[in-house]
């Protein structure tokens, strides 16, 4: 690799950058934490709320795909000149889309659809 | 390249510094995992949608061992960095040691591969098939598929430590250790969303 | 041979599967099976099989690969037209008592197939044959970005359409309508090889199509020309950006609906059973998920093309550039927000549907901007009539009419009397022939001079021209009467005798679209025989305003001897007002990928994967795979995909233009 290619790091992988020793290590470290204590937290049923731990638990997966997407792929907003990080914003965008769409329109259809789980009377 | 106060506008380059090639691999392989994160984001979908329809079978309750997921999930974690190790030292070009590393992440892939058919293999002994319910369909589904992303990964990465043994880190293997780099991460972040929603929400509910 | 025996070799591939007992169907095969055989015949004859294998299946070039994509499109028209035209006619005399001449068996496959064949194997090959050939000219790249990956793109798409026809002579087809719901589409209402021919052949085009979305968004984000800057590329290549950002973010939804149905048949999943937990109206939801961006990826390229052509025969730049741009983001994005409006009438309640109606009106400002932008750029301008702006301004009178009529539908209550009604069939066939295929043709038109370089035959054009037009109108406009009556979609026989007239005159425009079809093909045959009276001798027959127009009719291999530099949108038109010349000298080696067969080996083995899915010839299947899987692994360990077209070549053929320019006294 001549010295050449290390001097624009950024440029000759197509702005992708490297990690170092120290960014993999951090969100290693912080991926255990992030992934022990929601386990913890079902194993032992720390928590008396259901609910409530189940949003600590997707608060902590959120938090974790960030610290992946930081630290072992190396996301940030120059690669590619700005374009992956515009896919994956476009990306999340259609996920959230369609999950809470499909979500919320199964819902109702279930609700409306599905025999004999509701009086009639009670049909919205 | 435009036009300067004095000069004559310049409508053609003379030299061309030629296009870096595979300048767009890793943006058209970026785009690929994000098209493979929309097949997964359906999967998601499926499994919320009908993961709560047991047809009077096994709940997630009667058929999840955390132990064994948690020790799933440690292999799958290890197996990233471990591969992250590899980028550095292929960033040093230093053979040997990338693909030692490259070794250590196909072993702890292999791991994570084997306790899920482990796991597969018991829950079918017990009856708990993907054909039993919507639920255990949409499971067998979601967890299969990124399996199935592993296993097509750690064959990839036995083809590379081949072409590196042959051709050493040359800027082609650089790119294909960099896509399989983005792809091995993004299965670990899948991971976090099966976990999380699946195993995790699951025994919740 | 021992029946065990049979069944491991031949699956459930049977003699009987062969439809024997159908006089249409064995009349087909005759006619293809002779026509298939004077054509191989032919080609063997004049030993045109090496020049057909290297110039063009193993080519990775985008322009040849465009033609290519053309040339499917064409093919598998004729086919899902001719599904059409036995429709109308069922339609027509299937009255007081008369069964037609189809029976449900056969006329079921027949709206099924010609669905199916419309919408993934005749407007999506266009549409990408389009994109394929134009935008690397139009951005002033030599090639896209992943040649080997275009080339083999296009074989997969064969690939699938390979499986469909099969499914014509060999077993059936699905029965189930062109987007397959379960129940009826699962196992226990389809046990036969229809829906799984079907879900194969979709499965193997749409790795094609996804892969060449990925490759044409790389090329249009990495490849520009300097100076081009995204605000400078021409409105198409915006449209083919927005298009490929759909196909990436709507196939894989489509990848995985079909995996789920796939599963449920192949394995006895329950996604979408009436029993144990599924759900078959998951698949309504999520199929649509996938099926509405479908259809604004086959639109927006031809708002692209509407454009280019607007522009460059009303000799204006085009009004609105930005608001344009912005208008086809809006509506990808907008285009996740309304699929539900397939379905108002499934039980979602109130609430949902509001909202979901509410986007669908929402979504059709965009497109209306668009069209008072062509209008205010025509405004003022000195228009050409040629063929591409006639067709133009045929869409503008017809597209706004389907548009306006899905505005009606995206009102739920409407929708609630006019859903699966033949209203909309006129709805969506209104937008799809008015938009999508005289878009084509316009696009045909005006491109066909750059890629073989001679104009089309005018006359022989608009001959098509108004049987497809006046076709149009005769074959649908009856279809929204009768939906307002009540007549529901993919019917056969029909009671009420009154209805019959409607019928009969829809018959009468799918006669005169008939026609229409074959004055294309005669204007084909009669532009390459008058080639050399029609020829494009400078490359820029409609004195156009776009890079393409820059280089020779056809271009080179390396499209561009010197890579342009751009300061300014319509960057011919403004290199032509600068007074630009191109260079005549000093010309450099160029780069180029190779050919390679690989594309055509991978896509052959792909079908043969298919056809032992659905026949349940396992051993066929898995050796398939393999083979599939060791041709990719071996493809990589190919590194030297390129080489050099030396400058002596390149020289040549930029002298041998300079002389063709000067000796017909043409800017050289």
């Amino acid at each position: 690799m001549s010295a050449h290619d290390h001097a624009d790091h950024g440029d000759t992988h197509g702005g992708a950058a490297h990690g170092s020793l120290k960014g993999y290590l951090i969100g290693f470290v912080l991926s255990v934490i992030l992934t022990a204590i929601p386990f913890w937290l079902v194993m032992n049923g720390a928590i008396d709320n259901k609910q409530a731990t189940a949003v600590i638990i997707m608060v902590f997966a959120a938090v974790q795909i960030v610290v992946h997407m930081v630290f072992f792929l190396h996301m940030n907003t120059s690669s590619e000149g700005g374009w992956s990080m515009l896919a994956l914003i476009f990306t999340l965008i259609l996920v959230v889309i369609v999950l809470t769409g499909s979500l919320w329109v199964m819902y109702h259809l279930n609700a409306n659809m599905m025999p004999g789980l509701h009086e009639m009377r009670q049909m919205p | 390249m435009a036009i300067t106060a004095d000069a004559e506008p310049v409508f053609h380059l003379e030299e061309e510094h030629a296009h870096a090639e595979g300048g767009s691999t890793m943006l058209g392989f970026w785009l690929y995992l994000m098209s493979d994160c929309l097949i997964f984001a359906m999967l998601f979908a499926a499994y919320g949608v009908l993961g709560g329809n047991y047809a009077a079978g096994p709940a997630p309750k009667d058929l999840f061992d955390l132990d064994l997921v948690a020790v799933n999930t440690t292999m799958l974690l290890l197996s990233s960095i471990t591969y992250g190790f590899a980028m550095l030292t292929m960033v040093r070009g230093r053979v040997a040691a990338t693909q030692a590393w490259l070794a250590v992440t196909m072993l702890f892939g292999l791991a994570f591969l084997s306790i899920e058919l482990y796991e597969f293999a018991h829950m079918i002994h017990e009856g708990a098939t993907p054909q039993r319910s919507a639920f255990l369909s949409s499971f067998f589904t979601l967890v299969g598929t990124h399996g199935l992303h592993v296993t097509f990964g750690i064959v990839w990465m036995v083809t590379l430590m081949i072409q590196v043994a042959r051709h050493g880190l040359i800027e082609a293997n650089r790119r294909r250790l960099m896509c399989l780099s983005m792809f091995w991460h993004f299965l670990d972040v899948v991971w976090i969303g099966v976990f999380t929603f699946v195993y995790l929400l699951g025994m919740l509910r | 041979m021992s029946e065990t025996l049979t069944k491991l070799i031949f699956g459930r591939l049977t003699l009987e599967q062969l439809p024997l007992h159908e006089p249409i169907v064995v009349g087909t095969f005759i006619v293809v099976a002779l026509g298939g055989l004077a054509l191989l015949g032919a080609v063997t004859y004049f030993k045109l099989w090496g020049y057909l294998w290297r110039e063009w299946f193993t080519s990775v070039d985008h322009k040849k690969i465009g033609v290519m994509y053309m040339v499917l499109g064409l093919v598998m028209l004729l086919r899902g037209f001719s599904d059409a035209i036995m429709m109308r006619l069922q339609q027509a005399i299937a009255f007081n008592g008369s069964e037609g001449y189809l029976n449900a068996h056969h006329y079921d496959q027949i709206f099924t197939a010609h669905g199916v064949i419309m919408i993934f194997f005749v407007a999506m090959p266009f549409v990408t044959g389009l994109m394929n050939f134009v935008v690397p000219l139009q951005i002033g790249a030599r090639d896209v970005s992943f040649p080997f990956l275009n080339n083999f793109s296009f074989w997969m798409t064969v690939g699938g359409a390979i499986l469909v026809m099969a499914s014509l002579f060999v077993g059936e087809f699905a029965r189930t309508g062109w987007l397959a719901y379960p129940p009826l589409s699962g196992i226990g209402y389809s046990p036969d090889v229809g829906v799984d021919y079907y879900i194969w052949a979709l499965q193997v085009a749409g790795v094609g199509t996804t892969l060449s979305g990925i490759n044409l968004i790389c090329t249009i984000i990495k490849m520009r020309a300097p100076g081009m800057t995204m605000m400078r590329m021409p409105v198409f290549t915006w449209t083919s950006l927005c298009t490929n950002v759909l196909i990436v973010a709507s196939f894989p939804v489509l990848t995985a609906v079909l995996t789920l149905l796939a599963l449920d048949r192949y394995v006895g999943t329950n996604f979408f059973t009436n029993d144990f937990g599924g759900n078959p109206m998951m698949y309504v939801n999520l199929i649509w998920i996938w099926g509405h961006p479908e259809v604004y990826i086959l639109i927006l390229p031809l708002f692209g093309v509407f454009s280019e052509v607007t522009s460059t025969f009303s000799g204006k730049r085009l009004f609105g550039y930005t608001s344009m741009v912005y208008a086809t983001i809006v509506i990808t994005i907008l285009s996740y927000l309304v699929w539900l409006h397939h379905f108002f009438t499934m039980g979602s309640g109130a609430s949902v549907n509001s909202f979901f109606g509410i986007t669908t009106m929402i979504i059709s400002i965009p497109t209306g901007a668009k069209i008072f932008n062509w209008l205010f750029t025509m405004y003022r301008g000195r228009i050409r009539f040629e063929l591409p702006m006639m067709w133009t301004l045929a869409f503008m009178l017809t597209f706004t009419v389907g548009g306006m009529t899905g505005v009606l539908l995206a009102v739920p209550p409407a929708d609630f009397v006019l859903h699966n009604s033949l209203f909309l069939i006129a709805h969506f066939h209104n937008v799809i022939i008015g938009g999508v295929l005289f878009g084509l043709f316009a696009g045909i038109a005006y491109w066909w001079p750059k890629a073989f370089g001679f104009r089309l035959d005018p006359f022989w054009g608009k001959v098509s021209f108004w049987c497809w037009v006046l076709g149009f109108w005769f074959a649908f406009m009856p279809l929204y009467i009768l939906g307002l009556m009540g007549v529901t979609r993919r019917m056969r026989v029909f009671d009420d005798p009154s209805l019959q007239i409607w019928f009969v005159i829809a018959a009468f425009g799918a006669v005169l679209i008939a026609c229409g079809i074959a004055a294309f093909l005669v204007q084909i045959y009669v532009s390459i025989r008058s080639r050399a009276e029609l020829v494009d001798v400078t490359g820029d027959p409609w004195d156009g305003r776009t890079l393409e127009w820059s280089t020779s009719s056809p271009p080179p291999a390396y499209n561009f001897a010197f890579t342009p530099v751009i300061r300014d949108n319509d960057a011919w038109f403004d290199m032509k007002r600068a007074g630009y010349r191109r260079p005549l000298s000093g010309y450099k080696p160029i780069h180029m990928p190779r050919n390679t067969g690989t594309g055509v080996i991978l896509a052959v083995f792909s079908v043969a994967l298919g056809f032992g899915m659905i026949w349940y010839i396992w051993w066929l299947a898995a050796l398939s795979f393999v083979c599939l899987i060791a041709t990719a692994i071996g493809h990589t360990f190919n590194y030297h995909r390129d080489f050099d077209i030396p400058a002596a070549e390149v020289t040549q053929t930029e002298e041998a233009r300079t002389t063709l320019l000067a000796a017909q006294g043409a800017r050289v």
